[in-house]
């Protein structure tokens, strides 16, 4: 099986994008930081600031695979009160204003565990979730809710690695859906990455092996270097710059300021830029290679 | 319910990593490859003779086993005092298992060195752990030093304060002990800071896990090499008394010495087990206390699903034990099998229980013991009396108390 049994947002988001011929922008921002009012705020403008898919974090007190901007990000939305529960509202609430940007639910399993997998499916569906990020359920554990998610009609999105190589590749394909999310290095999130070569050869390696979406996230800072990965990848995850702009806005106790949505939003239009920019960038700095397929084209069309 | 009893206590865990509902491998993708490395190359190790007899080498002359199991005669004597005097008969004939007589104090030093000599075979050259107390971190660094690896050590702040010779002695080993400032800054963001770690240095690291708890293969592998508590008393109480102990008595935080000890004697029908989690100030008290089976609920953190203590959303709490030894908020997946299966009877000890079992046994015994097995040893003195006085127990002196002294200090007012 290579497809969800119904098609979601997500899938509609990225064909769409793809018609478009450029790469999505998916931006992550945990759920309640640095509270629920301002979170609501930041989710309903991520649109217009040019998100194409917006990943939202379930905050956790031990999220073993993030680094320190992502783990005081839910520290933070823990602190203000932030449940599974109220992060299911908050996309209630988004949804009600929002019917097409995808929202992908982005966590660790034991809140979901301990809510009860069939509960949190339906009420997550229900609330207008479309996919599920759930960073320690490797394929070896999908039964525990990969599949359930499935059946519910919702994406889960599986995580490949530097680490997964040929071998184990189509295991961590087989029950993946919506798209798969790339991390371009061995690490926890918010780690630099100084050599991008390897990551569009990767790329290219998993999309030999799956028609779906590859989006490419770690170390992904700057609008150029999303620029750099929109070129070859289908989608671009920005995380801890965005979390690091919101917690640059807070004040000395992390409260909101008057400018926090704004930090966010502004550097999510930058970023969506250069998304936007890339290929029409490589388009025009391949302009020989352009003129010669053209050339080609017209060889064709004589013989 | 038809309840079904299987052939054999031993067989676990399933070729999923899973005792039941329990275990697992719950790890991030970067990792999974990891751990079925290791799952792979510890398979390898065990049907290999020569990796045995290397360790079963370095476990006599360098760790001094067996330790011997002695028949604690005053505290039994005490116990049958106190029985008599209320009109009793009974006071059980207690033996402890001396692991408190290991090289670096503790029966920690089992486990390195098997993971140790496994991180040899695989080629790694760069060693972390998490360690709580500092008995792991101080296992960990010697076994580093022994065959010259890079040692890092990952320590919660908090506990870096609190047990500074730990953290002093493992940096004369040559280790680098990195203080953790994360979440709650105890054992289970210690660990959290090694897998990321981990995660990071995937090429050259060897993860040394602590305790029989983590992603499948850990608690199986770290079963096996603490075995040799069990596989040693069993032999040493067949020689002393012709026959098997009646019951074994062992403390637990993430229970590696427990399971350690217990292990070898599942399939002994006749063999009454405890282990004795650490209750606090109460398991009344909320959150305080680190009794993940008597307060806790399966869930899933550190790679396994097992019971952990956590609030209705499913978040973690810190727990609290005047043990920095059993202050983690899970438990080993054995554990929790062992317990629904109710193979095994899990109690707690609160600290003052603790406290009073500790300075019992250095006054009556000449042997300071580890806060830890004081807890075991605080229901030794209750279910000593209950049994008969041909009733044999052996209880898991699993680590010395030369640690402890400053923190029994302060909490008893200065001595």
């Amino acid at each position: 099986m290579t497809s969800a049994a119904t098609t979601t947002r997500i899938d509609a988001r990225f064909e769409a994008l793809r018609a478009e011929g450029r790469a999505a922008l998916v931006t992550f921002v945990m759920a309640g930081d640095p509270d629920i009012e301002t979170s609501l705020a930041l989710l309903k403008s991520l649109p217009k600031a040019g998100a194409d898919v917006i990943e939202l974090g379930i905050p956790f007190t031990d999220p073993m695979a993030d680094g320190p901007a992502i783990q005081a990000a839910g520290l933070r939305a823990l602190k203000s009160g932030m449940t599974l529960n109220k992060t299911l509202a908050l996309v209630r609430a988004f949804r009600a204003q929002d019917q097409a940007t995808p929202i992908v639910l982005m966590g660790y399993y034991n809140p979901v565990y301990v809510h009860g997998v069939p509960a949190f499916l339906e009420e997550a569906k229900a609330a207008g979730v479309d996919g599920l990020i759930i960073v320690d359920l490797p394929a070896e554990e999908d039964a525990e809710l990969c599949l359930p998610a499935r059946a519910a009609g919702l994406n889960f999105i599986r995580l490949a690695t530097p680490t997964t190589d040929d071998k184990r590749l189509p295991k961590v394909l087989e029950n993946t859906s919506g798209f798969v999310y790339y991390v371009s290095l061995t690490g926890i999130t918010g780690a630099a990455l100084s050599d991008y070569s390897g990551v569009s050869e990767a790329v290219a390696r998993i999309k030999r092996s799956t028609p779906l979406p590859i989006a490419v996230g770690f170390g992904v800072k700057t609008a150029a270097n999303a620029a750099a990965i929109a070129r070859y990848a289908d989608g671009v995850v920005v995380g801890t710059a965005l979390v690091d702009a919101l917690a640059k806005s807070l004040d000395a106790e992390n409260r909101a300021g008057p400018r926090t949505v704004e930090a966010v939003t502004s550097l999510v239009a930058d970023l969506s830029r250069g998304v936007r920019g890339a290929r029409a960038q490589e388009a025009k700095k391949d302009e020989p290679f352009s003129l010669k397929s053209a050339l080609g084209a017209l060889a064709r069309l004589w013989s | 319910m038809n309840e079904q009893t299987p052939n054999s206590f031993r067989n676990g865990p399933d070729e999923n990593g899973r005792f039941g509902l329990f275990g697992g491998r719950f790890v991030a993708e970067t990792l999974m490859p990891l751990i079925l490395d290791l799952e792979r190359a510890y398979g390898e190790a065990k049907a290999d003779p020569s990796f045995q007899a290397e360790l079963d080498s370095l476990l006599k002359h360098y760790v001094g086993r067996p330790s011997p199991l002695y028949y604690a005669e005053r505290m039994t004597e005490y116990l049958r005092g106190l029985t008599a005097a209320v009109g009793g008969e009974g006071g059980a004939k207690i033996y402890f298992k001396r692991d408190e007589l290991n090289h670096t104090g503790a029966h920690k030093i089992n486990n390195v060195l098997g993971q140790i000599l496994l991180a040899r075979r695989m080629g790694k050259k760069r060693i972390i752990a998490e360690t709580g107390a500092g008995q792991h971190g101080v296992a960990t660094a010697t076994a580093c030093a022994r065959f010259g690896l890079d040692c890092v050590v990952y320590m919660g702040a908090v506990d870096v304060e609190r047990q500074k010779p730990n953290v002093f002695r493992m940096k004369m080993l040559g280790a680098e002990v990195r203080p953790v400032q994360s979440g709650a800054r105890t054992l289970k963001d210690a660990m959290n800071e090694a897998l990321r770690d981990w995660v990071t240095n995937v090429s050259d690291t060897f993860y040394c896990i602590g305790t029989a708890a983590g992603p499948h293969p850990y608690p199986a592998m770290v079963r096996d090499f603490q075995s040799v508590i069990g596989n040693e008393a069993k032999a040493q109480m067949l020689e002393a008394e012709g026959r098997l102990p009646d019951s074994l008595v062992a403390c637990i935080g993430g229970g590696s010495n427990a399971i350690g000890l217990f292990h070898p004697f599942l399939d002994d029908a006749s063999v009454e087990i405890y282990g004795v989690e650490a209750a606090g100030h109460g398991l009344d008290v909320e959150n305080g206390h680190a009794a993940s089976l008597a307060g806790g609920r399966p869930g899933v953190l550190h790679g396994n699903r097992t019971y952990l203590l956590m609030d209705d959303d499913g978040q973690i709490l810190e727990g609290h034990s005047i043990s920095a030894g059993l202050d983690y908020p899970g438990i080993g997946p054995e554990h929790s099998w062992l317990r629904d299966i109710g193979r095994v009877t899990y109690l707690s000890a609160t600290d003052k229980e603790a406290l009073a079992a500790f300075q019992l046994c250095s006054k009556l015994e000449g042997i300071i013991p580890a806060l830890e097995p004081s807890h075991a040893l605080a229901k030794v003195m209750e279910l000593a009396p209950q049994k008969p006085q041909d009733h044999l127990m052996v209880m898991n002196l699993c680590g010395r108390g030369d640690k402890d002294i400053f923190a029994v200090a302060e909490h008893l007012g200065g001595m």
